[in-house]
């Protein structure tokens, strides 16, 4: 592991996640430093987003145990992890839908950075406009397209005040363009002083971010380290063209 | 950001109009009594009734997402709990509040296993809830089964008395439940009760205490509901389980929510205006009345599922008791399409639709 737990802002150690008899995660080990900025690449099925679900605290680990700045939060659900600064994007959009742009990011603001009124609208407005949102801010977001959704589930997540904020392929299907914005907008976070565990299928966007990279496949972390150097990891090959036995 | 950066409105014109003619309407409801006959005081009394139940089943509901379809359990206990404390020797009129208190209070250990419950199951489970309640009702001997029992100690006050004071207790029960809710849900808890409707995973991601703002709901719908139920014993006087625990209760409720508009603040309260019109006009019908009812909501459902309000309101964007946030861009950044255009630097080649 390149960071020390000690260091560490997030640490899981052990993690294994069982659906019945389905293993998806099997002896994760991962630490990252507050500033980190870390992609997850991996073929289909790796257990990327679970891990993800794990450490956001969507569902708990069937062993090993979590660390966010320092505390053990294993047992802590979703919504603290949140309050606390450990805030997830959702690989499939979850906008909440009968509600505008503006009062989706509202909700995270007030309630995930708790966040007093005027204080929540400004991050609220603040979030929308980092990410692009401002113009549609009224609309109800059942009636944005798959762009502004994701959109959306960023600027939400933002406006939580993340001190560490998990992306699941918030990139997928982007132009050019948009990728370019995107990754502006990512930047922009990392000015901030956000930590960045960025799950992504297009490498050449995520590289342009991460400055470490863990390859996954299987559920195990076959890969760990300096991203060309992961890159050019034969295991990682073999993991995304099949091939050699595992 | 400076003065071209956007504001957050939550009113609009319309619904400063809209706050001055609530204030009016309340004043001359407060004096109607004066000019309408026993009957129609009486009416009007179920009237208010009506208007809470809607409220609170679109509180639910409309903006929690819990469906419930056992909500006469409420209704029921709030009737139940009224008689028995008044048999114990509390004044009748204080009774009816104690008992609302009482049924918020029970519906907090109801809410700790229901609330675990989700969408069809615990619409059901709480049908399942008011039924047993029901029963247990039913083997207080106070109560002598089906046969019931009266609220016997409100024969104290005389007819007329009985009538105004249940009809202004009623009045104000409207308001200030209608106020409370109205202030809840237009806060930031309400923001967070539509959040967990729509996606409760997100709303647990975003920071939203997802099981105790539900609850909160819970509770506070159980005891608006007991209230109705509390006065309804009143006017009604007679206490027969049958009739309270009866589930045609959350099917009014949800007949007014539905064709009201359900999840819009002002649908709740139309939806309970049309539904006493059309029980004043055609609830002598009998058999026919019903089936009007069952087929007005049927028509709804299939061509106005937003309902009349929520139709309206697409349609025209009519918001007078709104509960929601506008933002106002500065006319630079406004697209008056609706279309999206960014503020951010980067880019002309954006092709978005």
């Amino acid at each position: 592991m390149n960071a020390t737990p000690n260091g560490a802002i997030l640490s899981a150690a052990g993690i294994h996640k069982r659906f019945g008899a389905l293993v998806v995660l099997e002896d994760i080990d991962f630490a990252m430093g507050a500033e980190e900025a870390v992609g997850i690449v991996g073929p289909n099925g790796a257990g990327k987003t679970t891990l993800l679900s794990v450490l956001s605290g969507a569902y708990p680990p069937s062993a090993g145990t979590i660390a966010f700045k320092g505390d053990d939060v294993t047992a802590l659900p979703a919504t603290q992890r949140c309050r606390l600064g450990l805030v997830r994007t959702h690989q499939v959009p979850k906008p909440f839908g009968g509600m505008t742009a503006f009062e989706n990011v509202f909700v995270a603001a007030s309630h995930g950075a708790g966040l007093g009124r005027d204080e929540a609208y400004e991050e609220a407005l603040g979030s929308l406009k980092l990410c692009g949102m401002l113009s549609v801010a009224n609309r109800r977001a059942e009636t944005l397209g798959l762009l502004d959704r994701k959109r959306l589930e960023l600027a939400r997540a933002l406006a939580a005040k993340p001190t560490l904020l998990l992306l699941d392929e918030i990139g997928g299907g982007l132009t050019d363009g948009e990728a370019g914005e995107l990754v502006e907008t990512i930047r922009e976070l990392r000015r901030r002083g956000i930590g960045i565990v960025w799950i992504e299928h297009i490498v050449h966007v995520l590289l342009q971010v991460a400055e470490r990279l863990i390859c996954m496949d299987a559920g195990k972390i076959i890969a760990d380290g300096e991203p060309q150097a992961v890159m050019a990891d034969p295991q990682v090959i073999s993991a995304y063209l099949g091939g050699g036995p595992k | 950001m400076s003065a071209a950066s956007p504001v957050i409105e939550r009113g609009t014109a319309a619904s400063r109009i809209a706050g001055i003619g609530v204030v009016a309407i309340v004043l001359l409801l407060a004096l109607a009594p004066q000019f309408l006959s026993a009957g129609a005081v009486d009416r009007m009394t179920a009237l208010f009734v009506y208007v809470i139940l809607a409220a609170m089943w679109n509180a639910l509901a409309g903006f929690g997402g819990l469906v419930s379809v056992g909500q006469q359990v409420f209704f029921g206990l709030g009737a139940y709990f009224a008689i028995r404390l008044a048999n114990a020797g509390l004044d009748p009129f204080v009774a009816l509040f104690v008992s609302a208190v009482i049924v918020g209070a029970v519906s907090w250990p109801i809410s700790l296993f229901m609330l675990r419950l989700k969408n069809g199951e615990f619409a059901i489970g709480m049908w399942v809830i008011a039924a047993l309640t029901h029963l247990l009702v039913n083997l207080d001997r106070l109560i002598q089964g089906e046969t019931g029992t009266s609220l016997i100690s409100l024969n104290v006050y005389d007819a007329s008395t009985r009538r105004l004071t249940i009809y202004w207790l009623a009045l104000a029960s409207m308001i200030a439940l209608l106020a409370i809710l109205f202030g809840l849900l237009r806060g930031s808890t309400g923001a967070a009760i539509r959040a967990i409707r729509d996606n409760e995973d997100a709303a647990a991601s975003v920071g939203v205490r997802v099981i105790g703002t539900k609850r909160l709901l819970f509770v506070l719908a159980a005891f608006g509901i007991g209230v109705a139920g509390a006065l309804w014993l009143a006017t009604a006087i007679t206490f027969q389980p049958k009739t309270y625990f009866n589930v045609q209760w959350t099917a009014y409720m949800i007949f007014m929510v539905l064709v009201g508009g359900i999840g819009t603040f002002e649908g709740a309260i139309l939806g309970a205006l049309l539904f006493f019109l059309i029980e004043t006009w055609f609830g002598g019908t009998g058999v026919w009345y019903l089936i009007g009812l069952g087929a007005t909501a049927l028509v709804f459902s299939l061509l106005l599922p937003r309902g009349l309000w929520g139709t309206l309101e697409e349609r025209f964007g009519w918001r007078l008791l709104s509960v929601g946030y506008r933002v106002r861009l500065p006319t630079s950044v406004a697209d008056p399409t609706g279309e999206t255009i960014s503020p951010a630097p980067a880019t002309a080649h954006r092709e978005k639709a």
